[in-house]
C-alpha cells in the first residue's frame, strides 16, 4: 500500500502552440496514478491541444511532457480517447456493439474469423458502463447520452490506463450530465485509470474530480478544484480582476471572464 | 440472332445457354464482378465516397478511350486512369468527399477529353458505347482471366485491410489516434475502387456503374447491422441483379445493364418502402401502447 507508484503525466516547462503562434506556455504539473482531472477553459484556450501531445498528435514546442515516463506516441494502447464533437454517421444502422468492437480489434491487420475474444470484450466494455441493452441497437437511433456511453465503452474495450474524454458532457441535458458523470467517475475508482475530461461546466463534476487543470489566456493552473477555482487564483491566471461565487449547493460561477456568457445554455 | 425460347425448365434453359462461350463467358466475368462490386461497393457507401466512385469511373472513360485510340487494351487505360485518379482524391484528404466542385469539374473535364479521344479514333462507335454502358455478352475469355486475377487482388487487399478500414471509415479520430495510417488507408480503399470500377466497366458500363457498386451496397446498409451481413447482403443483390439480368437478356433483346439496372433500382425502391411501412406500424404500436399504460 505504501508503495507510490510513478506519475502518470509529467510536463516540464512545457510550451504548445504552432510556429509563431504559442497556445499556452511554462506549464508544469504532474497527474498521479488514479486521478480524475478535469480541464477548463475558454474556447480556443488550448485544452484539447493537450490532449493531441499526449496522443502523440502534435509535438510540444519547447520542454517535455512524459506520459507513462515516456514520450508520447501514436497509437499507445494504454490510452482511450474519446474526441470531441465525435461524428458518427446519423445514418448508420451499425450497432454498437461493432463500433466497441472495432475500439478493441480495428487497429489489426487482417482477418481473425474465428475468434471471439473482440466480441467478448466488447460485451463487456458495454456491460461496465451500464450501457449492455445498447449493444444491438443502432448507432444512428441512440441519443447523446447513449451515444457518450458507447464512446465510453469503445474508449475502455482496450483496457487502458489512462482516458481522455474530450468534451463528453456537451449536448447533454443535466441529468444525462449527471448520470454520464457517476459512469465515468465508476469507471475510474473499478478500473484504477486516470481520466482527464475537458468540460466547458465544472459544476457537474466537482463532485468526483481530484484535480482541475484550468488554462485561459495562455498559462495553465492546475490544483484541486478548491485550490484552483477561487478568486484570487483566476484572477493571476486572466492577468484581470475575475470573481468566484459559490451556490449554495458548493455550485461555481465564474464572473467577470468572458466565458462566463456561455454559462447561461 | 438467336431464336431460342424459353422453356419454364432451368435447368434445360442454363444448359442451353451455357452451349455459347458467350453466355459462359459472361456468367463467370459477371459473378466475380458482382461479388467484387459487392464487398467494394459496401465500403464505398460506409465512407459515403459514392461521388468519389462515380467520378473515378468517369476519369476511367477517358483512359479507356485514349487506350482505344493507341490501339490498347481499354482495361489497360482505364486501371492506369481509375488508380491515379483515385490516388489524387484519397491524397486530397478524408474531406474530399466534400470537394464535390472540384471532383466535379474533373470529372467533367475528363468526360471532354474522352470524348476528343473517342471523335479522334477512326473506328466504331460502338467501342464508345460499350465502354459507356458495359458490353457483358462481349467478354473472352482472356478477358475472364484478368477480371480473375484483378479480383483476387482485391479480394486478398481487402482482407489485409479489413479492419483497419472499417475502423478508419466508421470513426477516423479514433482510428488515427490508435496509430492507424488513415491517410494511407484512405489510398488503398481508392485504389480498391479504382481496380474494382474498371473490371465492372465490362458489365454495366461507366455511366451505369451505380448500379453494381452502390445502390446494392446502399440497400445492404439500410438493412445490416453487421459489417459482415452488409457485406453479404451487397453481394447477393448485385449476384442476384446480374444473374438474372443475363439470363432474361438472352430471350430478349435488350441489354443486359437495362435489366441489371432496374433489378437493383426495384429492390431499393422496396425497401424504403418495406422500411417506411415498417417505422410506421412500430411507431403506431408504440402510441397503442403508450395510451395503455
Amino acid at each position: 500500500m505504501t508503495k507510490t507508484l510513478p506519475p502518470i503525466i509529467t510536463a516540464e516547462n512545457l510550451t504548445v502552440g504552432y510556429e509563431d503562434n504559442t497556445v499556452w506556455q511554462d506549464a508544469n504539473f504532474t497527474i498521479e496514478h488514479g486521478e480524475f482531472v478535469a480541464i477548463i477553459g475558454p474556447n480556443g484556450s488550448g485544452k484539447t491541444t493537450l490532449f493531441r501531445l499526449l496522443l502523440g498528435l502534435q509535438q510540444p514546442v519547447q520542454g517535455t511532457i512524459k506520459v507513462f515516463d515516456a514520450r508520447p506516441k501514436r497509437g499507445n494502447e494504454h490510452i482511450g480517447y474519446i474526441p470531441q464533437r465525435h461524428v458518427i454517421d446519423e445514418e448508420t444502422t451499425l450497432e454498437s456493439l461493432e463500433l466497441v468492437r472495432l475500439g478493441f480489434s480495428g487497429n489489426k491487420w487482417g482477418l481473425n474469423p474465428f475468434s471471439k475474444d473482440d466480441r467478448n470484450a466488447a460485451f463487456k466494455a458495454l456491460k461496465s458502463v451500464g450501457a449492455e441493452e445498447l449493444a444491438h441497437r443502432s448507432l444512428g437511433g441512440l441519443s447523446g447520452g447513449e451515444l457518450q456511453r458507447v464512446f465510453l465503452a469503445e474508449a475502455l474495450v482496450s483496457e487502458p490506463h489512462l482516458l481522455l474524454l474530450d468534451e463528453p458532457l456537451s449536448n447533454l441535458d443535466i441529468r444525462r450530465e449527471q448520470e454520464l458523470v457517476q459512469v465515468i467517475h465508476n469507471v475510474v475508482r473499478e478500473r484504477d485509470v486516470t481520466a482527464l475530461l475537458i468540460a466547458h461546466n465544472i459544476n457537474p463534476l466537482l463532485p468526483v474530480l481530484d484535480k482541475v487543470i484550468y488554462i485561459a489566456n495562455g498559462k495553465v493552473a492546475i490544483g484541486k478544484p478548491d485550490e484552483v477555482l477561487t478568486s484570487e487564483s483566476l484572477s493571476a491566471l486572466y492577468g484581470i480582476q475575475v470573481e468566484v461565487l459559490r451556490g449554495s449547493l458548493g455550485q461555481i460561477a465564474v464572473i467577470g471572464t468572458e466565458e462566463n456568457q456561455h454559462h447561461y445554455d | 440472332m438467336i431464336d431460342i425460347s424459353f422453356s419454364f425448365n432451368l435447368l434445360t434453359d442454363l444448359q442451353m445457354m451455357w452451349q455459347y462461350d458467350f453466355m459462359q463467358h459472361a456468367f463467370e466475368a459477371g459473378t466475380i464482378i458482382a461479388i467484387i462490386a459487392g464487398i467494394v461497393g459496401y465500403f464505398v457507401v460506409l465512407r459515403r465516397s459514392s461521388f468519389a466512385a462515380h467520378a473515378l469511373s468517369h476519369i476511367g472513360f477517358a483512359g479507356a478511350a485514349g487506350a482505344v485510340l493507341f490501339g490498347v487494351d481499354p482495361i489497360i487505360g482505364l486501371l492506369l486512369f481509375t488508380s491515379g485518379g483515385g490516388i489524387t482524391i484519397a491524397l486530397l484528404g478524408r474531406r474530399a468527399a466534400a470537394r464535390d466542385v472540384q471532383i466535379g469539374t474533373v470529372l467533367a473535364f475528363m468526360l471532354g477529353l474522352g470524348v476528343l479521344f473517342i471523335s479522334l479514333y477512326s473506328g466504331y462507335a460502338t467501342e464508345a458505347y460499350s465502354i459507356l454502358f458495359g458490353e457483358i455478352l462481349g467478354i473472352s475469355s482472356s478477358d475472364v482471366l484478368v477480371t480473375l486475377i484483378a479480383s483476387l487482388v482485391i479480394l486478398l487487399l481487402t482482407a489485409v485491410v479489413y479492419r483497419p478500414l472499417l475502423f478508419a471509415s466508421l470513426d477516423e479520430d479514433v482510428a488515427e489516434a490508435k496509430g492507424l495510417p488513415t491517410l494511407f488507408l484512405g489510398v488503398v480503399f481508392m485504389l480498391l475502387v479504382a481496380v474494382a470500377t474498371s473490371i465492372s466497366v465490362q458489365v454495366v458500363g461507366i455511366l451505369l456503374i451505380f448500379a453494381l457498386m452502390v445502390t446494392p451496397a446502399a440497400i445492404a446498409q439500410r438493412l445490416a447491422k453487421r459489417p459482415v451481413h452488409g457485406i453479404m447482403i451487397s453481394i447477393v443483390i448485385a449476384l442476384f441483379a446480374t444473374w438474372i439480368g443475363l439470363f432474361v437478356s438472352f430471350y430478349e433483346p435488350y441489354p443486359v445493364s437495362f435489366f441489371i439496372t432496374s433489378i437493383v433500382f426495384v429492390l431499393y425502391v422496396l425497401t424504403l418502402i418495406f422500411q417506411r411501412v415498417n417505422t410506421y406500424l412500430s411507431t403506431r404500436k408504440m402510441q397503442f401502447h403508450n395510451h395503455d399504460g
